[in-house]
């Protein structure tokens, strides 16, 4: 019995649209289905990433780092200005701007490689069927010999403080405001919440992030979590640890507010926010996903159960992305749906869930690879450390941008680079090439031994590794305990 | 027209092959069946000739390189050579940690994992590699010197005096070899020699292996060979009539009453074999090699006379097959040739023993009460003790020496 497809892909996020393109690459005959509308009602690609995730974000991200630099920054380079003025509408308009273009490139993929865009929302039957409802209310079924389920997630809602769209936000939301709020609530100290606040405290908002664990950034590496928080601090964040909050009340009228109650260790604590952002986290997206009889399981956190592989406990039936564990990260979703589309091909394809690097673009940037610190500590591995500051790096302070660090991790006897954690300008980019450098196994050594460019700040990932062997050139070396 | 001058099929035991030498360089004007390159491999030299009169056009791999069967080693242009062959410069290549090592493969590594090489003088060859397409990480090579502490004392020694306090394994020891003055020159072992070593130390650390002696007076052998000798070479076409065969056969017989020491041990399991396949441990320049008597039972004294005078031959010359030299279920070693006394031959593994003959050597001996001298010969035997009891070993060294001090029971089968 022939099959409408050879690959059904549910999801045009970063792993579904990935998947489809591979797949088609492949030479298999792929759908993609995709839900998402815009506001003109038209069917876009891209997923939570392009659309009010990643893309927004650092356009947002870019923007309110120049109005920062030029409001402050400019004047230590000799460089006087008139007033700085903000036309938020406008930011916001470049950011959408940013967004259509990118979504109108997946759009021009799909056509390139003669993936079939579906748009309505897709459920997954028995027997590898999908059937999908379009936004005028008629439904068709589809048959596919494999399918990958890529739904992605959501944001957490809370019950204390639920949203309405308006003054209480989620991460969506929060890129859309049309003014700069004088005071920002963010609930959750992670990543989005970081992000995020950044933007709008750099814009102007007197900014309160409200975390509800002692801890701050308890993933990343903690000498790097310090330093960030020091940082951000002086950059005006309120970060407050240990702040549970317990409920809130909404304010309505012409300036509408919210007070947001919350207990800490001194008490029950109440604080007025013109915006609150929620960002305590996000699940699995499976509603309207699967049928009823279609056998696909999930976990006990709601996430779809899936092998090493991507693979489901249904033969030809693949889940990849935020729907599935692992870090939730555009690009290990990507890095899956290669992956799956590659078995469906044939091919031994495997994902090294061990070496995926993770980013938090606040200013300095955030950049992880490998495990930190603590996770060695734990595991009972020796290892020895090095770390430089971009202080010491020539195009750092060229730049005026010389907050932070590198620091990295090797094992005591072997010498083989365990992690790299980074603090600083470009610390993505720069965390990228040691990520490269440890799918080949390298040890501390060899990055000593390769020659980096001068002056760059990779130069600070140099002297790292030469510190980690204790002979880092531009600062002195110091036993570390 | 254009033909692939491909290497030989190697045999199933055989993975890989050297290119040991070029004969004719690119551009060389060959006749037909004239030899292009030599192929070296574990056990034998392979020899690629030309197909047909023509041209070596190119060669695709080097001396030095690694092949496998049927690889393409030159493309050949079957025709007069033409006037104007033009070589082109290769063009340099630059490949940064790329260490040639004895054998010519081509082996990746870290920049640090390679100054640790260098630095341990190590060939990479002998390191286990664990990175992304069996590149040699530095933490392999830091396992490899922690394992193989006698490396460093290798690099470092040398001709040196014990050094007493060095430790070996430290670069600091090989430095001690610059200090010194004295001419060393290093060259990397040939394959053949590599992994006749390491089957050695095998056979050496992994099977319980003892020996245990006997002597035999040769007076009746020599009396035999003495009388037929002329008469012998007559009726064999010149085949001349040597001790060998008469050791052959008094093996083979007590190898049918000790069913053990003909036997092989297999993993866990043992295998006796109902067939006598005797190797005779021949010397050849390249180093000792052991071609295989197939079926040795079968043949006549004559018959294994000629073969073992053929083998030596063809061990001279290179020219050994691999199947001769495979299987074997028992090996026969003569030191006497060059005048040792007394050994204790090395076991032939997977076989459970092997019979070491020496010099003959004008002995007094009792006999009856009386002095007399006999020219005596030591027998060794070395065997698996896990496989052939002490009693079965003596008794079976024994058996040789009763069957060639009294010929007739070799002829009678007793």
């Amino acid at each position: 019995m022939s099959v409408d497809y050879d690959v059904i892909v549910i999801g045009a996020g970063p792993a579904g649209y990935v998947a489809a393109i591979r797949a088609a690459q492949l030479g298999l005959k792929t759908a993609c289905i995709e839900k998402w509308l815009d506001k003109n009602n038209k069917p876009v690609f891209g997923g939570t990433c392009l659309n009010v995730g990643c893309i927004p974000s650092k356009a947002l991200l870019d923007s309110s780092h120049k109005y920062l630099e030029a409001k402050h920054a400019f004047d230590a380079h000799g460089i006087g200005t008139g007033e700085i003025t903000l036309d938020v509408p406008k930011m916001i308009q470049r950011k959408q701007k940013v967004v259509d273009q990118m979504a109108g490139g997946i759009g021009g993929l799909f056509q390139a490689n003669k993936v079939s865009p579906i748009s309505g929302v897709g459920k997954l039957l028995k027997d590898k069927k999908v059937e999908v409802r379009s936004n005028d209310g008629k439904t068709q079924t589809l048959s596919a010999e494999h399918v990958i389920i890529a739904a992605g997630s959501v944001p957490i809602e809370i019950p204390p403080t639920p949203t309405d769209g308006n003054v209480i936000v989620d991460s969506t939301g929060a890129l859309e405001f049309q003014a700069v709020p004088k005071r920002l609530g963010v609930i959750g100290a992670g990543v989005i919440g970081l992000e995020l606040g950044s933007v709008w405290s750099r814009l102007g908002s007197e900014v309160v992030v409200l975390e509800a664990t002692e801890s701050f950034l308890p993933m990343v590496d903690q000498q790097i979590a310090k330093e960030a928080k020091k940082i951000l601090t002086k950059q005006n964040l309120d970060i407050r640890l240990g702040a549970m909050v317990t409920g809130s009340k909404l304010k309505k009228g012409k300036s509408p507010s919210v007070a947001v109650q919350y207990k800490d260790k001194n008490g029950d604590q109440e604080i007025i926010f013109d915006k609150l952002i929620v960002c305590v986290g996000r699940k699995p997206y499976t509603e309207a996903l699967l049928s009823d009889d279609c056998g696909v399981e999930k976990d006990e956190r709601g996430f779809i159960k899936v092998d090493n592989h991507c693979l489901t406990n249904i033969p030809g039936v693949y889940a990849v992305g935020d729907v599935v564990r692992g870090p939730m990260l555009a690009h290990k979703g990507s890095e899956e749906g290669v992956m799956v589309a590659e078995i469906i091909a044939g091919q031994k394809a495997a994902l090294n869930y061990d070496l995926i690097p993770s980013v938090i673009y606040t200013h300095p940037e955030i950049a992880s690879i490998g495990k930190t610190e603590e996770q060695l500590k734990a595991d009972g591995v020796e290892y020895k450390v090095g770390t430089f500051p971009f202080l010491a790096v020539g195009r750092a302070v060229a730049a005026n941008d010389s907050d932070g660090m590198v620091k990295m991790l090797a094992d005591a006897k072997t010498d083989r680079v365990l992690g790299c954690h980074i603090i600083g300008p470009s610390a993505a980019d720069l965390v990228q090439t040691v990520t490269v450098a440890m799918e080949f196994s390298t040890s501390a050594e060899d990055i000593g031994m390769t020659v980096f460019s001068h002056p760059a700040l990779s130069e600070a990932v140099h002297e790292a590794a030469l510190a980690v062997n204790g002979h880092a050139i531009h600062m002195p070396n110091r036993k570390r305990k | 027209m254009a033909i692939e001058i491909k290497a030989p099929s190697l045999p199933e035991s055989v993975p890989d092959g050297t290119i040991a030498t070029w004969y004719k360089q690119e551009g060389d004007a060959v006749t037909r069946d004239e030899l292009l390159v030599d192929i070296e491999t574990d056990k034998v030299l392979l020899e690629v000739v030309a197909p047909d009169n023509g041209v070596l056009k190119s060669i695709n791999k080097a001396e030095g390189d690694t092949i496998v069967s049927n690889e393409l080693l030159a493309i050949f242009e079957v025709g007069a050579a033409t006037a104007n062959t033009e070589k082109e410069a290769a063009p340099a290549k630059v490949e940064a940690q790329v260490l040639e090592d004895n054998s010519g493969v081509e082996v990746l590594m870290s920049p640090a994992a390679k100054k640790l090489i260098e630095e341990n003088s190590l060939s990479p060859n002998s390191i286990k590699s664990t990175g992304k397409d069996g590149r040699i990480t530095k933490e392999d090579v830091l396992k490899h010197l922690e394992t193989a502490a006698a490396e460093g004392a290798k690099a470092a020694e040398g001709n040196e005096a014990p050094t007493p306090a060095s430790n070996a394994e430290s670069s600091i020891a090989n430095s001690a070899a610059y200090t010194g003055a004295r001419a060393e020159e290093r060259i990397p072992m040939t394959r053949l020699r590599a992994k006749v070593a390491e089957r050695l130390l095998k056979a050496t650390t992994t099977t319980a292996m003892l020996t245990t002696f006997n002597e035999v007076n040769m007076q009746p052998v020599m009396d035999i060979r003495n009388r037929y000798k002329d008469l012998f070479e007559k009726k064999h076409d010149g085949t001349r009539l040597g001790f060998m065969s008469f050791f052959v056969r008094a093996s083979i017989e007590a190898l049918k009453h000790y069913p053990a020491v003909n036997a092989s041990i297999d993993g866990s399991e043992i295998i006796y074999h109902g067939y006598q396949d005797i190797g005779v441990a021949v010397s050849s320049p390249r180093g000792l090699v052991v071609p295989v008597l197939r079926d040795a039972d079968a043949m006549s004294l004559a018959a294994i006379e000629k073969n073992i005078r053929d083998y030596g031959v063809k061990a001279r010359d290179g020219k050994l097959s691999i199947e001769e030299m495979t299987g074997g279920t028992f090996t026969i070693s003569n030191g006497g040739v060059f005048g040792s006394l007394l050994s204790t031959p090395i076991l032939n593994p997977p076989q459970t023993a092997i019979l070491g003959m020496h010099k003959i050597q004008d002995r007094p001996m009792a006999v009856n009460g009386e002095v007399k001298i006999l020219p005596m010969m030591y027998l060794a035997l070395s065997y698996d003790h896990r496989m052939i009891d002490g009693k079965e070993a003596v008794q079976f060294l024994v058996t040789i020496k009763e069957m060639l001090e009294d010929p007739a029971r070799i002829l009678l089968e007793v």
